[in-house]
């Protein structure tokens, strides 16, 4: 059982590298957030306030468009959706004895990368972990969209091209290190690369919006593989 | 009269708030039936991965561009571990697909 102090430490250090990627990310949303119209500040309070990455940019469509507001609340829901997963899975690595104000500090930023390393902390996971986590993270989302709002047209697109890559290289990095001790994962990762590029050709799933395939994609490949190979208790420990 | 960003930004914040921290909140106890916990377990994994492709490949005109920056991600987090070498290597894989394909 480690304390309190050296958890948070050990949260701080595992968001470095995350809000690094945050960083490079956001800047790349604040370009486009330039493009909509908006400026640094709201760029800056758009994303201290969202923590989403898919999100924000639907959001930022909606603005461009000036679309209703019962749109953007469908909009947003359905882009989010899968933090609401998230937030299902992330409970059960929780203290069932964590009080409810600790639970409403951690939901804040359940993000991709967050929730990762989040759920992947021995259990129970302790909420200093997730504020250290929080602290190198929150602040480099923002500040990335807000610099991209002021600098973004600076780069050359080619550079800007490169730099959406890097919310993929994390999502990967969140993934994949997993899958090199639990096989299963690998083959579960692998075809799920193959039903989601598959999905995006077939006439029907094609049609969906991309928030929506997503989600009906994640259910029904998690939903088979719990089926086909549920796991032991101790893996979930 | 056009809505303000500040209207969209705000509505944005709430609904996304909401979506995340009530279940946290209000899901106390472990849940003990197998399939959610498997479901549980597995979901991160595939929530990522149908994120990642096929979005990857229109990153650029070129989808190898995307594919390139793919298996760069996949190698460097296979042997370094690390969230920001993972984001580095994609970033640089695709600037140089970019630059030479």
């Amino acid at each position: 059982m480690q304390t309190t102090r050296s958890e948070f430490f050990q949260g701080l250090k595992h968001g470095l590298p995350i809000g690094l990627g945050y960083f490079a990310v956001s800047f790349s949303l604040g370009i486009t957030a330039r493009n909509v119209g908006l400026n640094a500040v709201q760029g800056l309070f758009l994303s201290l306030l969202n923590n989403a990455s898919a999100g924000e940019y639907a959001g930022l469509e909606a603005i461009r468009t000036q679309a209703p507001l019962v749109e953007l609340v469908l909009l947003i829901l359905i882009a989010n959706a899968r933090y609401f997963l998230m937030s299902c899975a992330l409970s059960q690595r929780l203290s069932p004895t964590l009080p409810w104000y600790h639970r409403m500090l951690i939901g804040f930023d359940i993000t991709d990368e967050l929730f990762g390393i989040g759920v992947t902390h021995p259990y129970p996971t302790p909420p200093s972990y997730m504020y250290g986590a929080f602290l190198t993270t929150i602040p480099m989302w923002a500040a990335g969209t807000a610099l991209g709002v002021v600098a973004g047209n600076v780069l050359p697109a080619v550079v800007v091209t490169a730099l959406s890559a890097a919310i993929y290289g994390m999502f990967i990095a969140v993934i994949i290190p997993p899958a090199r001790e639990d096989k299963a994962l690998l083959v579960l990762i692998l075809i799920s690369f193959g039903v989601s590029w598959g999905a995006s050709l077939l006439p029907l799933l094609s049609g969906l919006s991309e928030s929506l395939r997503i989600i009906i994609l994640t259910l029904v490949i998690s939903a088979a593989a719990a089926l086909l190979r549920p796991v032991k208790e101790e893996e979930v420990r | 009269m056009n809505t303000s960003p500040w209207t969209y930004i705000l509505v944005m914040a709430a609904v996304s708030y909401a979506i995340r921290v009530l279940p946290v909140t209000l899901i106390r106890r472990q849940i003990k039936n197998r399939f959610v916990r498997s479901l549980f377990y597995y979901l991160p994994y595939v929530t990522l991965s149908v994120m990642t492709v096929p979005a990857i490949f229109s990153i650029a005109e070129d989808p190898a561009c995307g594919a390139v920056g793919l298996v760069a991600a996949i190698l460097t987090a296979w042997f370094t571990r690390n969230l920001f070498l993972s984001a580095c290597g994609a970033c640089l894989a695709v600037l140089a697909a970019a630059l030479l394909l």
